[in-house]
């Protein structure tokens, strides 16, 4: 079921009443029955996979929850007779147990998402290298897999670090996995902030109901009014990269920019619009990434919740486990101290790096982009003290003027590297890329061309308008929300007034009209 | 103390450690410094400091990351 869709707003009306309506001890449970409903519209067999996740990770927590406490237990009742180094040896036996049953909960549901997601790409590379002809298998990716089952793997790894007990009741954790407005692009929750409004219970707070509203009307806007009319020129121009070169590929990383910010963005503003309505808090995944001044910043401002998780569950890990310190240990004594630092941070930040491309998609493109963004952050990394010196010696480099020149060459150094996404062809994207610099063909940016890539001059006055509005209202954020410095201030009849208003220019405006199952949102594809 | 001191002036010369109770939480340590630290921490110290330690109020001063090292050279 798209969010963009009437059945999705039919479903979402008679859910939220209903939810305000039964014992608050039971809307969780509505909740529960709301999202395998929601699910199932997906198809029933992808149901399966879902329960397979939750199902097993619930197991799991549970036998390594089991496990601690019966540690907790013996430690307690023979501290007496147990030295230190007793403790720690039957600490060490205990955690070597709770380490098999994660990694095997691990191994099941990322091997599940692996065959899945990747046979295909696996199938394609040893044609490639064997020249076999080996068939392609063609699986479904079930709905939001990547989502829940990182989600659901964030929640056995820290039962396993004891950050949280684990969830016993399983119907609760379930709903942990398929929270439906999450399920399509996430946010990737945690347990411990989520669970925390969850399961209410949530008695009708109109002040929230109202925020919640505000913000699924923005989702809606950004959704349907910018990203799904930007789709048409960028299919245009990537479906025939022989025709657009040069000045049109410059067109293409701005337009992809455009829709991609407003299409992802606005499907999470639905999502955590939809969760507010219902008392829930789902975490922020944006922060208004193109106001980055480096890639770095780029990367804490954009995703947000993936970036975290690869961040908490693969790059600290992966640098502070005992077999990157000897690495480090060795290539400080052979390469030296300056070489020998750099070592665990960079070799763990190349293979996280190479991790978010292939969890992207199954394809050289994607992997190629999660390289580019490594070397761009390495590179940033090492000019650092360069840029140091440099913000030292001269004065205008911290003036806003060349904050805003920061921002526009992050804009567009992260926008030429995004178009990987759209051509889909690495050898393919380079030439585009290289023909900015040898095409001379700026003067069509007047001949009208661009009005025959499938959007007319009302529509580009359209998303220019809508794209205007983006911008100010980012702006307007550095003070706050917008919701709540302006809009909730005034009286309730006017802002009925102005949400119809708005929903009725959604309507007129959006790229297709009301009634028409728009376009896929483009993180529900990974 | 010194010893973790120095290390961490190594990573960024100009930040006072005495008084810094907000290195993390105003973005002075990114998680590259983080690392750098937890290397030389393991080599100059003889601890590992897991990833489940990896959270800001353990970095979030020096003062709290040394009360992590007595506490994991204790475990």
């Amino acid at each position: 079921m798209s969010f963009v869709s009437l059945g999705f707003l039919a479903f979402l009306a008679v859910l939220i009443l209903l939810y305000y309506l039964v014992p608050k001890k039971g809307q969780w449970i509505l909740l529960l029955a709301g999202s395998v409903f929601f699910y199932a519209f997906a198809g029933w067999s992808a149901l399966i996979f879902i329960a397979v996740t939750a199902l097993s990770t619930y197991l799991a927590g549970i036998y390594i929850g089991k496990l601690a406490a019966d540690r907790d237990k013996y430690i307690k009742e023979h501290s007496a007779e147990l030295d230190k180094e007793a403790k720690k040896a039957y600490k060490a036996k205990v955690k070597k147990r709770t380490y098999l049953i994660m990694s095997l909960c691990l191994l099941l549901n990322l091997g599940m998402l692996a065959v899945i997601k990747y046979t295909d790409f696996g199938i394609s590379i040893v044609n490639g290298i064997f020249r076999t002809n080996i068939g392609f298998v063609h699986f479904a990716l079930p709905m939001g897999i990547s989502f829940y089952i990182f989600q659901s793997m964030g929640y056995i790894i820290d039962v396993y670090r004891g950050k949280y007990a684990p969830e016993k009741n399983i119907a609760r954790f379930a709903l942990f996995v398929s929270f439906f407005p999450q399920l399509l692009q996430g946010p990737i929750s945690r347990f411990d902030e989520l669970s925390k409004t969850l399961y209410g219970p949530h008695k009708f707070d109109w002040n929230k109901f109202a925020r919640g509203a505000w913000r699924v009307l923005w989702g809606y806007f950004k959704k349907v009014v910018i990203a799904d009319r930007m789709i048409t020129a960028v299919l245009a121009l990537s479906g025939e990269p022989e025709k657009y070169t040069g000045v049109y590929v410059v067109a293409l990383v701005l337009f992809y920019a455009i829709e991609l910010y407003a299409d992802f963005t606005g499907g999470i503003d639905i999502t955590i619009g939809v969760a507010e309505m219902l008392g829930i808090e789902v975490a922020e995944n944006f922060d208004r990434p193109f106001f980055s001044l480096n890639i770095t910043e780029y990367w804490r401002r954009w995703h947000i919740t993936m970036g975290t998780w690869f961040k908490d569950y693969i790059f600290y890990p992966l640098s502070v486990s005992p077999k990157m310190l000897k690495i480090s240990k060795w290539s400080r004594e052979k390469l030296g101290q300056a070489i020998g630092k750099r070592v665990p941070v960079y070799l763990s930040t190349i293979i996280v790096w190479f991790a978010t491309g292939l969890w992207h998609g199954a394809a050289w493109n994607f992997i190629v982009w999660g390289l580019l963004n490594c070397l761009v952050i390495i590179v940033s990394q090492e000019l650092s003290p360069l840029y140091t010196r440099f913000h030292k010696r001269f004065g205008f480099s911290n003036t806003k003027g060349y904050n805003v020149f920061q921002m526009f060459r992050t804009f567009w150094l992260m926008g030429f590297i995004r178009v990987l996404d759209v051509y889909r062809d690495v050898p393919g994207t380079f030439r585009q890329v290289w023909s900015v610099f040898t095409t001379a063909n700026w003067g069509n940016l007047f001949s009208g061309s661009f009005l025959k890539l499938g959007l007319t001059l009302s529509d580009f006055i359209a998303v220019l308008a809508g794209c205007a509005v983006m911008f100010t209202v980012s702006v307007l954020q550095n003070k706050g929300q917008v919701r709540d410095n302006i809009i909730l201030k005034r009286p309730v009849a006017v802002r009925l007034v102005v949400f119809v208003l708005i929903a009725l220019l959604i309507t007129i405006f959006g790229a297709y009209g009301i009634g028409y199952d728009a376009g896929a949102f483009i993180y529900g594809q990974f | 103390m010194d010893k973790l001191l120095e290390i961490l002036k190594e990573i960024h010369a100009d930040v006072d450690y005495d008084t810094c109770e907000t290195l993390i939480d105003d973005g002075i340590l990114d998680s590259f410094d983080i690392i750098s630290i937890i290397t030389e921490i393991s080599s100059e110290f003889d601890v590992q400091i897991p990833a489940n330690e990896i959270v800001p109020e353990n970095f979030n001063s020096a003062a709290a990351l040394w009360k992590l090292i007595e506490k994991l050279e204790d475990e």
